[in-house]
C-alpha cells in the first residue's frame, strides 16, 4: 500500500497537468484525475509488474480524458473556461501569457491523437516507448504522430497555414 | 560523413535528448549543413520549451483534497464511506472542528432563521468560508499567493469584474491565497491572510443585488467576528477570530484599498 502511494503521489501534479492540457477545463480535468486516481488505487494489483507505473497511470487518465472529450464533442463545441488572461495588458508577463494562450489554443486545434503524443513527449517527458505503452500503439505510430503534431503546431505558431505547400524540406521517416 | 542517413525520428530524438552521444553528433553535423532543417528543429525546440513553460503552473498548484493519496488509500480501505459520503464526512468534521462560534448553524440551531440576502447573508457566508477553510491545516486555499496572478485572473473571470486581494502587510498580514466559493447569489472570491502568530483572516467578496451600498456592520458569534459592507454593488466581509477593536481597523484598510481599486 505504502509502496503504491510512493509511486503514485509524485506523479499526481503531472497527471493533472496532462488532463488540464487535454481538456482545458480546470474543474473537469481535476475531476477526471481524481477519478483516475481512485481507479489506480483500486486496480493497483492488476497492473503489469513489468510495465512502467508512469505509463500505466497516464494510460488511465488518458483513456478517461478521451472518453470525456468524445462525450462533450457530441454535445457540441466546448468553450474553455480557462480565461487566465489576467487584467490589464502590456507587461512582458502579460505578453507571454498571451503567447502561451495562443500556443495552447493551437495545441487544442490538433487532432487528439497528435495532441496526446506531443504533450506526453514534450511536457511529461515520457520516453517514446512509455508513450507507446500508455497509448497502446506501436512506437512507429508514436513517432509519426509526434512528427505531424509538432510540424502542425510549428506552422500554426509561425502563422503559415499553407507552409506545407511552401516546400519545407522533410526527411524520410524510416521504420 | 555519417553511415546511417538522418531520419525524421532522429530530429525528434535530438529535440527530446533521446539520442546517444555519437548519433547526436552525427545529427548535429547534418543540421550544420542543412539550415532549413536546422531551423525546423529550432522551431520544435522552442515549441517544446514553450509548452513546458505554459503548462508548468498547473503542476505547481496545491492539490485539491480529493487528490491526497493518503485520503484515496484510506477511502479504499473504508468502502462504506466511499465517494461523496467520505467528502461530506470530512466537511462535517472540518466544520465541527472549525474555528468555534459559528459552527454548523443550520444543523445546530434549526430554529434560527438564516439571513437570505443582503450584507447579513454575505457576513454569514464569509463566516462559513472562514469556518471551513481557515481551520484547514492542509489545503486552506486552492491557489497560493505564489500564483497570485492566476488567482486574480480566476476570481475576476468568475465574478465578472477585476478582483484583487488587498495588501495588509502594513498590519502584519500576508496573503496566503484564495479560491472561488459558491454562494446562493453566485460565485464569491475568498482571500485568506495570516500573520506571524498564525492568525488567519478571510475576506469574501461578491456582487450584491440587495444592499448594494451600505456602511460597515459588525457581526460576531463567540470569538469570531465579521465586518461587512458594500460599495457600488460589491459586497465585502472580513472575518477573523479577533476582537472588534482589532478587526475594525483592518476592515477599514480593506475598504480604503477596495475603493481606490
Amino acid at each position: 500500500m505504502n509502496d503504491m502511494a510512493q509511486l503514485i503521489e509524485p506523479l499526481i501534479p503531472a497527471l493533472r497537468r496532462y488532463a488540464r492540457a487535454l481538456l482545458r477545463d480546470r474543474a473537469a480535468a481535476d475531476d477526471l484525475v481524481q477519478d483516475g486516481l481512485e481507479r489506480a488505487v483500486g486496480r493497483w494489483h492488476q497492473r503489469r509488474a513489468d510495465g512502467s507505473a508512469r505509463s500505466w497511470l497516464f494510460a488511465i487518465v488518458h483513456n478517461l480524458a478521451v472518453n470525456r472529450m468524445r462525450q462533450s464533442s457530441r454535445r457540441g463545441p466546448h468553450l474553455p473556461l480557462e480565461a487566465a488572461d489576467g487584467v490589464g495588458a502590456g507587461t512582458p508577463a502579460q505578453e507571454q501569457a498571451w503567447q502561451h494562450r495562443d500556443l495552447l489554443r493551437a495545441l487544442q486545434a490538433l487532432p487528439e491523437e497528435q495532441r496526446s503524443v506531443v504533450l506526453l513527449v514534450s511536457v511529461e517527458d515520457l520516453s517514446y516507448a512509455e508513450v507507446a505503452e500508455a497509448l497502446k500503439i506501436p512506437i512507429g505510430t508514436v513517432m509519426s504522430r509526434l512528427s505531424r503534431g509538432r510540424e502542425r503546431l510549428r506552422l500554426a505558431m509561425e502563422g503559415a497555414p499553407a507552409a506545407e505547400a511552401a516546400g519545407t524540406p522533410h526527411l524520410r521517416r524510416v521504420k | 560523413m555519417s553511415t546511417r542517413p538522418v531520419t525524421e525520428d532522429d530530429l525528434h530524438g535530438l529535440v527530446d535528448r533521446r539520442l546517444d552521444a555519437s548519433r547526436q553528433a552525427e545529427v548535429e553535423a547534418y543540421l550544420a549543413l542543412h539550415p532549413e532543417v536546422a531551423a525546423r528543429v529550432a522551431g520544435y525546440r522552442l515549441q517544446r520549451a514553450a509548452l513546458r513553460e505554459a503548462l508548468a503552473p498547473v503542476a505547481e498548484e496545491p492539490l485539491p483534497p480529493g487528490m491526497a493519496i493518503g485520503r484515496l488509500v484510506a477511502a479504499r480501505r473504508r468502502p462504506a464511506l466511499a465517494g461523496w459520503r467520505a467528502a461530506a464526512a470530512a466537511l462535517l468534521m472540518l466544520g465541527l472542528g472549525g474555528a468555534g462560534g459559528w459552527g454548523l448553524h443550520g444543523l445546530a440551531a434549526p430554529a434560527v432563521q438564516e439571513p437570505t440576502q443582503g450584507i447579513a447573508a454575505l457576513s454569514q457566508q464569509a463566516a462559513d468560508s472562514y469556518a471551513v477553510y481557515a481551520s484547514d491545516r492542509e489545503r486552506p486555499v486552492e491557489l497560493r499567493a505564489s500564483s497570485r496572478a492566476e488567482l486574480v485572473a480566476w476570481a475576476s473571470e468568475r465574478l465578472g469584474r477585476p478582483v484583487t486581494p488587498p495588501d495588509l502587510s502594513a498590519a502584519g498580514y500576508r496573503l496566503m491565497g484564495g479560491r472561488v466559493v459558491p454562494t446562493p447569489q453566485g460565485p464569491a472570491a475568498m482571500f485568506m491572510f495570516d500573520n506571524d502568530h498564525g492568525t488567519r483572516l478571510v475576506l469574501l467578496t461578491r456582487g450584491m443585488a440587495v444592499d448594494r451600498d451600505t456602511s460597515m456592520a459588525h457581526h460576531a458569534r463567540g470569538a469570531v467576528g465579521a465586518f461587512t459592507w458594500s460599495s457600488e454593488g460589491n459586497g465585502y466581509s472580513l472575518v477573523g477570530a479577533l476582537p472588534a477593536t482589532a478587526l475594525h481597523p483592518l476592515a477599514d484598510e480593506v475598504r480604503r484599498q477596495m475603493r481606490k481599486a
